[in-house]
């Protein structure tokens, strides 16, 4: 009992800290990522290349004044981002990061809990999400807000339609509703070549599951093309309008933390979770080799770059990912890190899909998007599951 | 430890079904409602009913209680303004109340049940999963699940019916 | 501490639930607060059955559970568009002034 009640804490306190650090850089990431798609270089001052820039922002945002406005119902407005942030936060506890470790002591599964009807919280929390934002539009006393509240509410809940039933394919695939279980049933090769992941899967490969997956991920989190309802130059802010400080930094986080939820859930119903691309021997040194490319691209960079700071730091950097590449070589260390690193790097392209969707389209006009919605993303979504249903039931045994 | 859980869950919906019936603007008491389906939720999980929590907590908490405080925004539905009608359902209502809680829980206490389980220990009985339900549904009760998916589609087509704009 | 909850209390949890659902269905004068405490109602019957369903070891109280839910997220999607019509043409939510069949 004391083993289980020490390992979890030491679980919680680790995917705590790396689940707020990768928040925040996610914000240097996108910024910087969509300065470059841009044609201009971002935040670049604070720190070597903008790395502490999210701290600056930190501080911007905790020393701003703290304004309620008039007229505004007082326990609504602070209820609003406490609940937004709580349920963003929460999702990460149920997600498997790698298979059954041998720790000191004993050995443990690489999550946090992993429950029996996992998927189905995932939903849940993602339903009561919704009121975070209804809330925050309605408490506000501002007619920007309760629009921009209400048009996202309605988007969030029209978008859960073919979010739910495009994730009910790959369970039937997987026969799980537990993130391990579906996760254990993507391992394996076929031919021993192609991995068995869900978009791979024999029955009925999943790809159009996970396109349809990836445009309601994005309808989910109100990120573009779907962001009408808090887009700058539509609704001054949509429903977060009237708050500042503090209470726009829970929202802000809010957003971040729904998007890694959605790429860690792509990742582990469709991708494959930390399963690797090609078969275990091989595979275990992709890390290394990944971390030793950048080395030498790094280095190479510091001959030809003009300015001038960077021919100090892009040395540091080389070093660095070196020093990361022999971490990633130690035996002894590759049964915990491998996993993790298949798992962000899976987890990492899907974002980074999220903010080069953000740099390229355009964002759809509210009846549009909610057209788009009922209209053609639901059948679709309804002619997927068909379509899994009727091969699984004609060929059960080819998996 | 679980009865720890039931004692903070029942308080909870308790207090949050008393703030259902006492506060004046429909808002908080939407809210208290959603607070009563969470603790029930969490009371389905310490009854070993996870499939039926988590269906809790999507359809109610996260369908119908949307669409209840959307209709309260759209309206803009303000506070109640208080009644002098209907006074003598009142004062006869709550004594009568009172006395049917009680005798229902008078008659709970005294039945005597068939079942030799008698206490609520978490984890005693898993067979809440969705693989039983799924089982029972699709085999057993299969003609009330079909029923009842038409019962959603006349639903639907009244709701967009009696809610749309006249067209003059 | 106690150790085991009885299973009359979670019986008579659903019962006093139900009482308050009564409560608010009697005291309210808006007509959503009034459909509130409907929906209160049903939940306390949920957790009736499903404490049978635990008692008796049987999961067909989940499967009565799971069409109520049902049942009565239809009965909400028509009920809030039918006081959307009645607010649109009497102009009140208040049911005490709602009480001729003309408008």
């Amino acid at each position: 009992m004391t083993f289980f009640l020490i390992i979890t804490l030491v679980k919680i306190a680790i995917v705590f800290a790396v689940f707020m650090t990768t928040l925040a850089y996610l914000q240097w990431v996108e910024r910087k990522v969509l300065a470059h798609i841009q044609s201009r270089t971002g935040p670049l001052r604070v720190g070597p290349h903008g790395l502490l820039q999210p701290l600056a922002d930190v501080f911007k945002l905790l020393t701003k004044e703290d304004l309620m406005p008039p007229h505004a119902s007082k326990f609504f407005y602070l209820l609003a981002p406490f609940v937004a942030v709580s349920l963003a936060l929460v999702s990460i506890s149920i997600m498997p990061f790698g298979p059954k470790v041998p720790v000191p002591g004993g050995s443990t599964f690489m999550e946090i809990a992993d429950l029996n009807v996992g998927i189905l919280f995932i939903l849940a929390v993602g339903a009561i999400s919704v009121y975070g934002i209804a809330l925050a539009g309605w408490s506000s006393n501002n007619k920007y807000s309760l629009m921009g509240g209400l048009r996202s509410s309605a988007q969030m809940i029209s978008y859960e339609l073919p979010f739910t039933l495009v994730i009910v394919s790959p369970l039937l695939l997987a026969n799980h509703l537990s993130f391990r279980g579906i996760v254990e049933s993507q391992a394996g090769y076929y031919f021993n070549a192609i991995p068995r992941w869900s978009i791979f899967q024999m029955p009925f490969p999943q790809i159009l599951g996970f396109v349809i997956f990836m445009i309601a991920g994005f309808a989910e989190t109100n990120r573009i093309p779907f962001d009408l309802p808090e887009a700058e130059n539509e609704l001054v802010a949509g429903f977060h309008t009237e708050y500042s400080s503090m209470k726009f930094a829970c929202f802000f986080m809010a957003e971040y933390a729904n998007m890694v939820t959605i790429s860690c859930v792509a990742t582990l119903l469709f991708l494959g979770g930390w399963h690797p691309l090609f078969p275990a021997p091989y595979s275990d040194w992709v890390p290394t080799g990944v971390f030793v490319l950048a080395a030498l691209l790094l280095f190479a960079q510091t001959v030809k770059i003009g300015r001038k700071w960077d021919h100090i730091t892009f040395p540091i950097f080389g070093f660095a990912a070196l020093g990361l590449a022999l971490l990633f070589a130690i035996p002894f260390l590759q049964t915990y890190l491998v996993p993790i690193f298949w798992f962000a790097a899976k987890a990492g392209f899907i974002l980074f899909v999220y903010i080069w969707i953000r740099g390229t389209l355009p964002r759809f006009r509210y009846d549009q998007l909610m057209h788009f919605a009922w209209t053609f993303l639901f059948p679709c979504a309804l002619v997927n599951l068909l379509l899994t249903a009727l091969m699984v039931a004609l060929f059960p045994d080819q998996k | 430890m679980d009865s720890i859980l039931f004692i903070i869950a029942a308080v909870a919906a308790i207090g949050c079904g008393l703030n259902l019936v006492l506060q004046k603007h429909p808002i908080s008491s939407a809210l208290s409602l959603i607070g009563v389906m969470s603790s029930l939720a969490l009371l389905y999980l310490l009854l070993g009913a996870e499939f039926i929590a988590m269906a809790q907590m999507i359809v109610y908490g996260g369908a119908v209680m949307v669409l209840f405080i959307f209709v309260i925004m759209l309206l803009n539905a303000g506070t109640e303004k208080r009644s002098d009608k209907s006074l003598f359902a009142q004062i006869a209502g709550f004594p009568l109340l009172a006395v049917l809680v009680v005798l229902l829980a008078f008659l709970i206490r005294e039945t005597q049940f068939p079942s030799k389980v008698s206490d609520v220990k978490f984890g005693s009985w898993v067979g809440g999963t969705a693989e039983a339900i799924g089982m029972r549904l699709f085999s057993q009760f299969l003609l009330p699940f079909e029923v009842v998916s038409v019962l959603i589609l006349i639903a639907i087509l009244g709701a967009v019916v009696l809610a749309r704009k006249e067209i003059d | 501490m106690i150790d085991h909850i009885p299973v009359s209390w979670y019986l008579t949890l659903s019962a006093v639930l139900f009482g308050l659902g009564v409560a608010g269905f009697i005291y309210r004068k808006s007509v959503i607060t009034v459909f509130m405490s409907i929906e209160l109602m049903l939940n306390a019957v949920n957790l009736s059955f499903v404490t049978f369903s635990y008692q008796n070891r049987n999961i067909d109280g989940h499967i009565y559970s799971f069409f109520v839910m049902v049942v009565a997220a239809a009965e909400a999607a028509v009920g809030l568009a039918i006081i959307l019509t009645i607010f649109k043409n009497r102009g009140t939510l208040q049911i005490d002034d709602i009480d001729s069949m003309k408008l």
